[in-house]
């Protein structure tokens, strides 16, 4: 009697433990959900790991996308085809190591872009030990190798690229196909 | 039917291997003189180190940690580094376009202890905390080097100012 107990356990944990790696081994190569959120609530943090959602800040890319949009996002594309300009890519934030921003690829590393010099993040950074003022310009420029830059859909709303500079290849999580929720608005993006 | 245990077997262990190299560690060998001494003392053996993984993203990693991260540059390259700086630390940097840079929120100060023979952040400026993959915790190859890696700062590499810990909450 204990013995079959023991066994059914045993039997239970070992499909436990497989299902759990299968899903991060497809979480984590393959692609994922991503759920658009306005807010980083805990709360709705603690929902979404049941539902194996991870959550991203989304106001910035409104017109495209909607707060409570999921998202279906794959990471396996980046092995034979590179990031483009026009993708719309998961990325973690460069801000905030722990949280994860979803932006659209304005330029990719060779192209030319027109920004203010330097870049707020940096100047902030340099300023703030020297005391000699910044004086920012707007020029062209290219963005360097290994690197991208991001920019919100909603310019008037979104701290990217023309905020923290370009950000690096490695920073990007997955890019996305397309919105799954809600089911009237299923669209390839 | 052998062969058909062998493949269910091997459906059962990869994922259950490559999930606990995800979240546990690995073992990875260390290229270049660039963490001299710490790692590499001699310039033609290498030095195998054990890069911890697990709680890299909850619990941050403190200064003097030697972390392991994608490379700005290029995204398929690892690159094994010591933190010299935090986000919000005042740091004296060796070449850099700036004498002397604040780290911004999010970012971390790394450098090589080889310093000169080092391609750290005195190029490429503060990298990404999301750029961080793991924390190497000890060396484990070659034997007569077997020793666990100190959380050590040369005193002249400290940061001028340290962020205050309230400037992380």
């Amino acid at each position: 009697m204990g013995y079959t107990v023991l066994s059914r356990l045993r039997t239970l944990a070992r499909y436990t433990i497989a299902y759990a790696c299968i899903t991060h081994c497809t979480f984590e190569y393959v692609g994922d959900f991503v759920l658009v959120s306005s807010n980083g609530n805990s709360a709705i943090y603690a929902i979404n790991c049941v539902f194996l959602l991870r959550q991203c800040k989304g106001p910035s890319m409104e017109p495209t996308l909607f707060s409570d949009n999921v998202l279906l996002t794959e990471r396996l594309s980046k092995y034979w085809r590179k990031y483009q300009s026009g993708d719309i890519i998961i990325a973690v934030s460069p801000i905030n190591a722990s949280q994860y921003i979803c932006k659209r690829i304005v330029a990719v590393s060779g192209e030319k872009i027109t920004t203010l010099k330097p870049h707020p993040l940096e100047a902030e950074s340099a300023e703030s030990t020297s005391k000699q003022p910044n004086e920012m310009t707007m020029v062209t420029d290219y963005v360097p190798h290994g690197c991208v830059w991001i920019e919100g859909d909603n310019k008037g709303n979104s701290s990217d690229s023309r905020y923290y500079g370009p950000i690096p290849l490695g920073l990007i999580r997955s890019r996305v196909v397309c919105r799954i929720w809600p089911l009237s608005e299923l669209t390839g993006l | 039917m052998a062969f058909r245990r062998f493949g269910r077997s091997l459906l059962y262990s990869l994922p259950l291997g490559i999930t606990f190299l995800d979240c546990v560690g690995y073992v990875a060998r260390v290229d270049g003189t660039s963490m001299q001494p710490a790692l590499n003392p001699v310039a033609d053996e290498r030095d195998y180190v054990f890069l911890l993984r697990w709680g890299i993203h909850n619990n941050p990693v403190e200064r003097g940690d030697i972390i392991s991260l994608i490379s700005p540059k290029d995204p398929a390259q690892k690159i094994i580094k010591r933190v010299v700086g935090m986000q919000g630390d005042v740091v004296s940097t060796l070449g850099y376009k700036h004498e002397i840079v604040r780290v911004p929120d999010g970012h971390c100060w790394v450098e090589g202890d080889h310093t000169g023979h080092s391609l750290d952040s005195n190029t490429f400026g503060p990298v990404a905390m999301g750029l961080m993959s793991a924390r190497a915790v000890a060396i484990v190859w070659p034997p007569e080097r077997w020793s666990l890696l100190k959380n050590e700062l040369p005193r002249r590499r400290r940061p001028i100012q340290v962020a205050k810990a309230s400037y992380y909450n």
